[in-house]
């Protein structure tokens, strides 16, 4: 086999010369990018929160770290306000959401993610109690009435923000086939709405999970399997996200979908209003309605536990409780607060949603998840 | 075979300069997957065994006698094998037509090839759904939640890494001996079959390997396309340590995700060392010198038609299909068609959706991947350059071996496991006071373990593949071994590190599953606003949405437009 060697064609110095320059722009281009690494161009340079401060804990300055959701958004002007108001840097981190951050949390109990959570809510909120990943406060700045959202009698939570899942209807669809609009839950398995409904799943999506809560508090215990069979005999869709059922099988304006009806919040609507138009092509149907109410908490163990109530009383002050609608798509748990006017117009909370008791959900969510499965995918 | 002075000047006693050297090749990527990858998995999978500080292996049985298990891993097993397979017989010709064959247009169309590989798979969920879904334009088909189209859109991500795998290598791949076998009368189809196909056998197996780990593990599009009825050992590892914080039957699943990638790298490994020794690329030039597409006339190959007929199937087929409706919806406004979405991208959406521009991340997504690509190019070079010597020494070479395979797990291990075990493990990792957990590096260190294995598979089968006489040759003229390095393997290496350095930067723009354990709400990269903008209702958000996947694919395409450049330029001519 030597003669691979031996016949190749072309001057040897012409190779090793054209091969050399090779390496040589190669490596140009490689140093080039580990110098753009090392100076401006990287994310280590861009990190703007001091380095030193991990271990400044004291009162008032210092750093506070926010374990979040990845839904989390307030306007930028409200958190330099709060970092102007109390000298702490506000850090924010979002490992994950709904059922996974609590379950994240529990894991991480003895050295906590950060100092005060945001996001918890009431479908885990017990859990997140009986694990003890919780140091009760109780923020005097909560609002007037929302101590009906409180999970246990030693406020280890404070209620933010409520959010109400509910279906959500095409008009145009409707109007255009002459059929009446479904209002209950029990229209949903008449005949003449067969195909019509897409949901998404309890166990991978938080509405999902929402959803079955709400039959479960209207059917019962007895009751919600044998609801859920008469849906599935009437062509039940079951997609595993929100965005999956709202933009591929929903029949609205921003979807492509054929089904008319899904499953979404009380706050949808709006956003799909034209620019200065007057009706909403799209509503929610408030008798399907569940309750999901967003809890704050100082987390056990924090490092600033005194930074970390400052920012569950932050999250409670007027600005931040004005600002929750526009940036969470969630109403503000302070009643006082007036709502941006598209809301008031086109996404009315609904009067009696259903609710559980948290500490009800917390022992028996796995089993009814299971169920579930059984009964609509098995 | 060659035994001669060189060899004994190869193996002879090693410089104290060449131990260390080498234990540095050696150790700075282990300690790289230990610190980044074996601590964190090893942590959380632990944790699932260990029950009030007694070792419980009790879930193993639990989770076996469930009928549920073994309906996963066979539907796991199926749908990585289908998928691998597809996309190994549907890339073979795009690697022959893309690399070995000249036309116009064909840099545009490699860089294309490669968008679906990091575009977010729930935007591209959504893109198969809008298509298959009974009311789409290829609703008549059926697909709509079926395997088939589970298996669709693994090829549709995967195809492109059996392209540039196997046609990188192709293109170097000594083309004499075709040449011979069809001068002695072998039909093209036998030539190919018998002497090229076995020849292209080491980077095919390393292209499979990959896109099986990457099929076996994959989790967005099987949740969006498949829903719970095609669940795989990935998705039921994301429910229970997720939703269910059953770490115990997390960590059995895990385990037999384990023994099945461990499983395929031994068999992929043991099929690569039977082949490697049979072929040799050429030196210093490329060994292939690409010819024009013959398509027609009395130059006529049958090859080249066959190549372009299935390449342009796929590629208009499968590829384009997708990537143009996610471009024409995105060209959709609540005002009718225009740019209206791209110009919002200057904004943070209407309401106030996001809390950065859509511009913002993707900058922060570059100068992230900038970050993630230095680290993942130096650990794979030295973990490939380690990899591709062949010592004597049956334990050293088989050592050798483990740390190859090793390095390819974490495309097998479910992200969800890597995320939580970062979450549990890097607070005082090693017992050092330090919280690396909220280190801003971390996410380029996580996006880079992901590279690492592809950035080996590029760079390792033309370093296995230099003849090992020119090392012998270089020796015998006086190279030292560090020349031997410089003159030798690196002029041949650094053709193939363009195009690692190109998939490395892409796979870090398009990385969302560690990411998105790390991410910070007010600084997130482009994945993370796209996977936002797309979770809330409104035409205004979900056009945003797809004009930011746009985005992002063009800036793959550009990045590994300027890889092939890169590329160009040093295989370039004598």
């Amino acid at each position: 086999m030597a003669r691979t060697l031996a016949h190749r064609p072309g001057h040897p110095g012409t190779r090793i010369t054209a091969a050399r320059s090779t390496a040589a722009r190669t490596t140009a281009a490689l140093v080039t990018v580990a110098v753009a690494a090392l100076t401006g161009c990287s994310a280590i340079g861009t990190d703007n929160t001091p380095k030193a401060d991990a271990s400044a804990s004291s009162s008032g300055g210092g750093k506070v770290v926010l374990v979040t959701h990845d839904s989390f958004a307030l306007s930028k002007d409200l958190i330099a306000q709060f970092e102007k108001d109390t000298g702490l840097t506000l850090e924010q981190r979002a490992p994950g959401d709904g059922g996974e951050l609590v379950n994240q949390l529990i894991l991480t109990k003895d050295a906590p993610l950060g100092d005060v959570v945001f996001g918890i809510d009431n479908t885990f909120a017990s859990r997140a109690i009986d694990e003890g990943v919780l140091e009760p406060y109780a923020s005097p700045a909560l609002p007037a009435g929302a101590d009906t959202y409180a999970v246990d009698g030693k406020s280890s939570l404070t209620p933010v923000d409520v959010g109400d899942v509910c279906l959500n209807v095409d008009h145009e669809w409707f109007a255009e086939k002459g059929l009446a609009e479904p209002t209950s839950f029990e229209d949903l398995a008449a005949p003449a709405y067969k195909d019509l409904l897409v949901v998404t799943n309890p166990a991978t999506s938080s509405p999902g999970l929402a959803f079955l809560l709400a039959t479960i508090a209207k059917f019962g215990e007895d009751g919600w399997k044998d609801y859920w069979t008469s849906l599935r005999a009437n062509g039940l869709k079951v997609d595993a996200g929100w965005e999956d059922a709202y933009y591929s099988d929903f029949s609205g304006p921003s979807s492509e979908g054929d089904r008319p009806i899904v499953l979404s919040y009380a706050s949808s609507p709006p956003y799909e209003v034209p620019d200065g138009g007057t009706t909403a092509p799209t509503g929610a149907l408030l008798d399907t309605c569940f309750r999901q109410v967003e809890y704050a908490g100082v987390l056990a163990g924090a490092k600033n536990p005194e930074g970390a109530r400052k920012v569950v009383d932050w999250l409670l002050s007027h600005d931040v409780q004005a600002d929750i609608p526009e940036s969470m798509y969630v109403y503000p748990v302070d009643a006082s607060v007036a709502l941006p006017a598209s809301w008031t117009t086109f996404a009315p909370q609904p009067a009696h949603p259903a609710t559980l008791d948290p500490a009800v959900i917390t022992k028996n969510r796995d089993a009814w998840i299971q169920q579930w499965t059984d009964v609509v995918i098995g | 075979m060659v035994t001669l002075p060189a060899q004994l000047a190869r193996h002879g006693r090693p410089s104290p300069a060449r131990w260390v050297g080498w234990g540095l090749a050696v150790g700075v990527p282990l300690a790289f997957l230990g610190l980044f990858f074996v601590l964190p998995v090893g942590t959380l999978v632990l944790r699932g065994f260990v029950t009030s500080g007694v070792v419980d292996l009790s879930g193993f049985a639990e989770v076996f006698s469930r009928p549920h298990t073994w309906r996963i891993v066979g539907l796991t097993l199926g749908q990585a094998t289908v998928g691998t397979a597809l996309a190994v017989v549907l890339g073979v010709p795009g690697a022959y037509l893309l690399y070995c064959r000249e036309f116009r247009g064909r840099d545009a169309l490699r860089a294309f090839v490669v968008v679906p590989f990091v575009l977010p798979t729930v935007v591209v969920g959504v893109a198969f759904r809008s298509l298959l879904a009974p009311s789409g334009p290829l609703g008549f088909l059926g697909w709509d939640g079926t395997f088939a189209a589970v298996v669709c859109a693994l090829v549709f991500f995967n195809y492109s890494v059996v392209v540039r795998t196997v046609g990188g290598f192709w293109a170097h791949l000594d083309p004499r001996a075709e040449q011979a076998a069809r001068s002695l009368g072998a039909s093209p189809w036998r030539a190919f079959v018998a002497v090229t196909l076995p020849a292209l056998a080491p980077a095919i197996l390393s292209a499979a390997s990959i896109v099986f780990l990457f099929c076996a593990t994959a989790f967005g599009v099987v949740m969006v396309l498949g829903g719970m009825r095609y669940g795989t050992v990935e998705t039921e590892i994301w429910l229970q340590t997720t939703q269910f914080l059953n770490l115990r039957a997390a960590a059995v699943l895990s385990v037999v995700q384990l023994v099945v990638v461990g499983a395929v790298l031994a068999l992929a490994g043991r099929a690569r060392s039977l082949r490697e020794r049979a072929l040799q690329l050429g030196a210093g030039r490329p060994a292939r010198r690409s010819a024009r597409l013959a398509l027609r006339g009395p130059g006529r190959r049958s090859g080249d038609v066959v190549a372009v007929a299935i390449t342009a199937a796929v590629v208009v087929g499968l590829l384009a299909l997708p990537l143009v409706s996610i471009l024409v919806r995105s060209l959709r406004t609540p005002t009718g068609w225009g740019l209206g979405n791209y110009v919002n991208l200057g904004t943070t959406g209407g309401a106030n959706t996001l809390t950065v521009t859509v511009w913002e991340a993707a900058l922060t997504s570059l100068r992230i991947a900038v970050d993630a690509t230095t680290l993942a190019v130096v650990v794979g070079s030295l973990v490939a350059l380690v990899v591709s010597r062949r010592p004597r020494a049956p334990r050293a070479r088989r050592a050798i071996r483990l740390l190859d395979a090793l390095f390819m797990l974490p495309l097998g291990v479910s992200a969800v496991t890597v995320g939580f075990g970062f979450l549990i493990a890097l607070h005082r990792p090693l017992g050092l006071d330090l919280d690396l957990r909220g280190s801003p590096l971390l996410i380029p260190v996580a996006q880079a373990v992901v590279a690492v294995p592809l950035v080996v598979r590029t760079v390792l089968p033309v370093l296995r593949a230099i003849d090992t006489r020119l090392h012998d040759a270089a020796a015998v003229l006086g190279a030292s071994p560090r020349q031997v390095l410089a003159l030798v393997d690196w002029p041949m290496t650094a053709r193939s590190l363009g195009l690692a350095v190109g998939l490395a930067f892409a796979v870090s723009l398009g990385e969302f599953g560690a990411t998105s354990f790390l991410a910070r709400p007010d600084r997130p990269t482009l994945p993370v606003v796209i996977f936002r903008l797309i979770g809330r209702p409104g035409q205004q958000n979900f056009g945003m949405a797809l004009a930011a996947s746009v985005i992002l694919a063009l800036m793959t395409a550009a990045v590994m437009t300027l890889a092939e450049r890169l590329r160009a330029g040093t295989g370039g001519e004598l």
